[in-house]
């Protein structure tokens, strides 16, 4: 046996902070139509995210993974017409579950305003967070199933 | 202008709606809730689109206590996004929070754990924490009030660890994993994982729970969970979830829950290999997000070979799939089975598939993946192949990622190296090819060890001496090829085609191209050419005497030039041969490049050691050297390159393991995973709410280098962090250590380094002492470091013969010591035989007569001695026992020995 380890490894320790950090809906422009943050950061920090994020995924094309290392974390995201939905992982994080995570959010966004634009999401942005909350919280998955979360977007609505 | 105007527009707007909102909540007539709650949301959207808002929070907080959702959803929207920590307004925030959750409300009552969730300031935690954990437990909460409460209480924990109380609640929380509602097993998961993360110990029961939700979820058919399924995939998230939390633990001790676990993993990975149900990207995205996290749970409990190699397999043929995120996934994976005993070898199988990805993928990221797959299983066997491959894929290598594939050849190169001349074409081929990307961490250590290794020396003169005959070489070259051919050119001087004269005019033709620091050390070389060679005195003496030189604006080049030149004109040639003596060996000592790499993965937050050792050639050198030559004194010319101070010198510190007392002794030493570490030399060694530190060891002969983590849990930072090691006993380890930056942001993991060397032999193990500062309160942390006397072992092979003769020579009855005692663990043969590797010696087959027990030889390496060693394990699985005995030269090794070991098993 090898002791001094042909297996050196550079990655980093299972290092449990399964947090999401954020999730930003951005534009082709850069425009933020959707910023949530799960850790704390301040006005100026949260800017230079979101302009980081909107140079890094905007240049990758569809030969590209859906993944980018971003910092001491990485950014998921995926691509919906001129939309970019991107979260912010810890590296350790499962990469698919959370592009997956991505999509079942789509999904449900599609359904509750009927074939989702990217003006639905500016003008009910105060639903969108609902939406948010319903599904992520805390920067966790809190909910997964489109048929729970719609049937509970609809009673919310029903209240309006 | 047009932009300019469209902006300018917008303020204008915006900045009369302000006033006119303004007007309205100044009015004197009281608004309705309707309005309020419309003026508050318009106020909401101006600081959406990136307008400062400095009013409006009061009448947010006045929706809070209305009783239509609308509105109270805005006031809470207007809070969460604005947090404001203004502390009469967090009273009435508070409030009205603690109104709605009293209210048997669902709707409300989740606004308000959003809220909470949200924000998740102190005031908050103070307020609320005890308040949660009766609502999440109690028998009439409904499931997605439940599923609310138990994150919110996970983002208290988070960021208030001090102000959550454990309690009779944390046990309840537990049986969640059996909710009907998967919802709720899904945030209780999360929520368990991270308290299991804490304190394991209280969350133990986790696992059989765990395991047989995740049976029930591998084994149902698609349509049994309805709600869940997504694309035909049984609750993809909630099955990475339950696996995640298993990674808390060690693989489970109960036989039938492992045996239940090892079939979950199995049908997961039988389920990979069956035909998809539906062509879908998220349906084999679903699918293999929870096949990846089952490989992560293979390699987290590194137990079972066969799974081990299914794993790899599985991945293997990840490797040509057509999905670019599959194939880098499965790099990514495969590095981390590589680590692993078991797979190391099916990880190997794949080289050429993992080669071509380096010549064939067109992102970026994937190419890295490739190379960091191919450093991970790189061993003696294929060195020769992969550094091959690395070197011909820098040729074209995107430049951000040249200087980390070029750290990574010159290690890989070093490491493997058999054949030194091997060595020394690779560090020449990466000056070549990348020259600009080769730090000085890598030429340096390429000097290093050609003046350390006597038969490589006149190869490497040779070398350098035809690299240097391109018309256009490297600077870095050039600095090489001065020091070698300054040390070494007389031995290939004998040569007319390499004549003293004509090395002289080869590395004076580069003068003129070269930096300052490079024309420094070429005329240090100079001088050494005069000691070597005195038929090119005279010529060198007429460039040392050129204007150029003695004139030069350089105050460096022109002291030397002059020193130089008055040294070789009055001293004796005795006195210049000693002056210019041949450079003596460096101390052997570990590889700085690989801090070096390790620093550029790191987390960055590192100090920058850079620049405090740029002294190449620098000022301290210099009055050294005046000195030497004042007095006239015999001892040599400093090196050259200051090579022999320590590369990462500078910020980092000598702990003086003897004089610090400061450790304080009220703080407990931590070493519940001290054992843990014998066999084995990575993992988690502490862990609290706050922070957890990981370690990563190699050891080589009597020295050691270890990296500690440092992960800060929190959300907050940790201030004034400082770190310093102390050794209970003897001077018997010393450990160097590179300083810490005191602020290690929150989430962020900051690495330090531990140099060991074993001295003689030793019991105590070193302590290492944590201090930070976390929301104000001071915490101290003394955690045991798993430093033992095993770790320093290099392991023997033998014959037969050669065993017997040398136990027997070991007879003596203070030299042996025995021990028998019972199986603490399942007794499976190849765990067995990895824990023995994994103490450090040879496994010998065939030399017990008995085939069912393990042989073992090795030698601990100290600096004073070396004592040899050989074990016997005799297993008995009728009555679960075994008998270990050991036998080396010095009785307090093969007592210590003997302690380390008979708890491994």
């Amino acid at each position: 046996m090898n002791i001094s380890g042909s297996s050196t490894r550079f990655s980093v320790f299972l290092f449990f902070l399964p947090q999401i950090r954020f999730i930003l809906i951005q534009n082709r422009a850069g425009k933020t139509r959707l910023a949530k943050w799960y850790m704390q950061f301040d006005d100026d920090e949260k800017q230079k995210l979101i302009e980081e994020v909107h140079a890094v995924v905007t240049v990758r094309d569809a030969k590209h993974t859906n993944f980018v290392e971003f910092r001491n974390f990485k950014i998921i995201y995926r691509r919906y017409a001129g939309l970019y939905f991107c979260i912010c992982v810890d590296v350790t994080d499962n990469n698919l579950a959370y592009l997956e995570g991505i999509h079942n959010f789509v999904e449900v966004l599609n359904e509750y305003f009927h074939n989702v634009c990217e003006l639905d999401l500016v003008f009910n942005f105060y639903k969108v967070y609902t939406v948010v909350d319903e599904m992520f919280l805390a920067g966790e998955i809190r909910e997964t199933s489109q048929t729970k979360v719609l049937k509970q977007l609809l009673m919310l609505q029903s209240l309006e | 202008a047009k932009i300019i105007n469209h902006k300018e527009a917008e303020i204008k707007r915006i900045n009369k709606e302000l006033a006119n909102i303004r007007s309205k909540f100044k009015g004197d007539k009281a608004l309705d809730g309707y309005s309020k709650k419309k003026y508050v949301c318009k106020l909401l959207f101006i600081f959406l689109l990136g307008h400062d808002i400095d009013f409006g929070h009061m009448e947010a907080v006045n929706l809070l206590s209305s009783n239509k959702y609308t509105e109270k959803q805005i006031g809470y929207l207007f809070i969460s996004v604005l947090v404001n920590s203004n502390s009469d307004l967090i009273r009435l925030i508070n409030n009205a929070i603690k109104n709605d959750l009293a209210s048997r409300n669902p709707t409300f009552m989740n606004l308000a754990l959003h809220c909470i969730a949200n924000v998740g300031s102190r005031e908050m935690a103070e307020a609320f924490a005890s308040e949660i954990p009766n609502i999440l437990v109690a028998g009439d909460t409904m499931d997605s009030v439940k599923q609310s409460a138990a994150l919110c209480l996970l983002r208290l924990n988070r960021t208030s660890p001090d102000l959550v109380p454990m309690g009779e609640w944390t046990a309840r929380v537990v049986h969640l994993l059996n909710d009907q509602h998967l919802g709720v097993v899904t945030a209780a998961t999360s929520l368990i994982t991270t308290l299991a993360q804490k304190s394991p110990d209280d969350f133990k029961t986790s696992v059989s729970l765990a395991v047989a939700r995740l049976s029930r979820i591998v084994t149902s058919a698609s349509i049994d969970l309805q709600d869940y399924t997504y694309y035909f995939v049984a609750a993809p998230w909630l099955s990475v979830k339950l696996l995640r939390l298993l990674q808390c633990y060690p693989p489970p001790e109960d036989a039938a829950l492992r045996s239940r676990l090892t079939e979950c993993l199995e049908t997961i990975l039988n389920k990979a290999q069956e035909p998809p149900k539906s062509k879908k990207v998220q349906h084999s995205n679903a699918k293999n997000a929870v096949l990846f996290e089952a490989i992560s749970l293979i390699i987290h409990h590194d137990s079972e070979p066969t799974l081990l190699v299914r794993a790899c397999n599985q991945l293997g043929q990840f490797l040509q799939h057509r999905e670019t995120n599959l194939r880098y996934l499965a790099l990514e994976s495969m590095c981390t089975l590589a680590s692993s005993e078991f797979s190391h070898e099916a990880v190997k199988t794949h080289m050429e598939t993992v080669i071509s990805a380096l010549k064939t993928e067109r992102d970026v990221s994937v190419r890295q993946r490739a190379v960091d797959l191919l450093y991970a299983m790189c061993d003696r066997s294929n060195a020769k192949q992969i550094v091959a491959e690395m070197l011909s894929y820098l040729e074209t290598a995107d430049y951000s990622i040249r200087e980390e594939i070029v750290l990574k050849v010159a290690i890989l190169a070093e490491k493997y190296a058999v054949d030194y001349t091997w060595y020394v074409d690779t560090i020449l081929n990466l000056i070549r090819i990348a020259g600009d990307y080769v730090s000085e961490e890598v030429w340096y250590r390429v000097i290093q060890i050609v003046i350390n290794r006597d038969d490589v020396q006149g190869y490497a003169a040779k070398t350098v001496f035809e690299a240097l005959q391109a018309p256009a070489c490297h600077e870095n070259l050039v600095k090489v090829g001065g020091y070698i051919l300054g040390e070494f050119g007389n031995l290939i001087a004998g040569d007319s085609r390499s004549s003293p004269l004509v090395q002289f005019n080869l590395l004076h033709s580069k003068f003129h191209l070269c930096s300052v620091p490079t024309r420094a050390l070429l005329l240090s070389a100079y001088i050494k050419f005069i000691n070597l060679f005195p038929e090119v005195k005279a010529t060198i003496q007429d460039v040392l005497r050129s204007d150029s030189q003695l004139r030069n604006a350089d105050v460096e080049l022109q002291q030397r030039a002059v020193e130089y030149l008055r040294l070789s004109s009055i001293a004796s040639t005795d006195i210049l041969a000693t002056v210019l003596e041949e450079m003596p060996p460096f101390p052997e000592r570990e590889s700085s490049i690989l801090a070096k790499l390790k620093k550029k993965k790191g987390p960055g937050n590192l100090p920058d050691m850079d620049d405090a050792k740029r002294n190449v050639n620098g000022s301290t050198e210099h009055s050294e050297k005046n000195e030497a030559t004042d007095k006239g004194s015999t001892y040599p010319l400093t090196d050259l390159l200051n090579l022999n101070s320590t590369p990462s010198a500078g910020p980092s510190l000598l702990v003086d393991v003897f004089s610090d007392s400061s450790s304080p002794a009220s703080v407990d030493v931590s070493e519940e995973n001290f054992l843990r570490f014998v066999c084995k030399n990575n993992g988690v060694i502490y862990e609290n709410q706050l922070l957890q530190i990981g370690l990563k060891s190699e050891y080589r002969q009597n020295l050691g280098r270890m990296y500690v983590f440092y992960g800060n849990k929190t959300s907050t930072q940790f201030l004034n962090f400082s770190s310093s090691v102390t050794s209970q006993n003897t001077l018997k380890t010393h450990i160097l250590s590179t300083a810490v930056d005191p602020v290690i942001e929150g989430g962020a993991q900051v690495q330090q380094i531990l140099n060991i060397e074993c001295v003689s032999d030793f019991t105590d193990a070193p302590v290492l002492n944590i201090q930070f500062r976390y929301g104000g309160a001071l915490q101290n942390i003394a955690v045991k470091l798993p430093v033992m006397l095993n770790k320093f072992f290099q392991p023997t092979e033998m014959t037969s013969q050669d065993f017997f003769q040398r136990w027997k020579q070991l007879g003596a009855p203070q030299q042996e010591v025995q021990k028998i005692f019972k199986a603490k663990h399942p007794m499976d043969t190849d765990v067995i035989k990895a824990k023995i590797l994994g103490f450090g010696v040879a496994l010998l087959d065939g030399v017990d007569p008995n085939s069912e027990n393990f042989v073992g030889a090795g030698v601990i390496h100290t600096k004073n001695s070396q004592v040899g060693c050989l074990l016997r394990l005799e297993p008995n699985a009728q009555a679960q026992m075994y008998r270990l005995t050991l036998r080396t030269s010095r009785d307090s090794v093969s007592q210590r020995l003997c302690d380390l070991l008979s708890e491994q098993f």
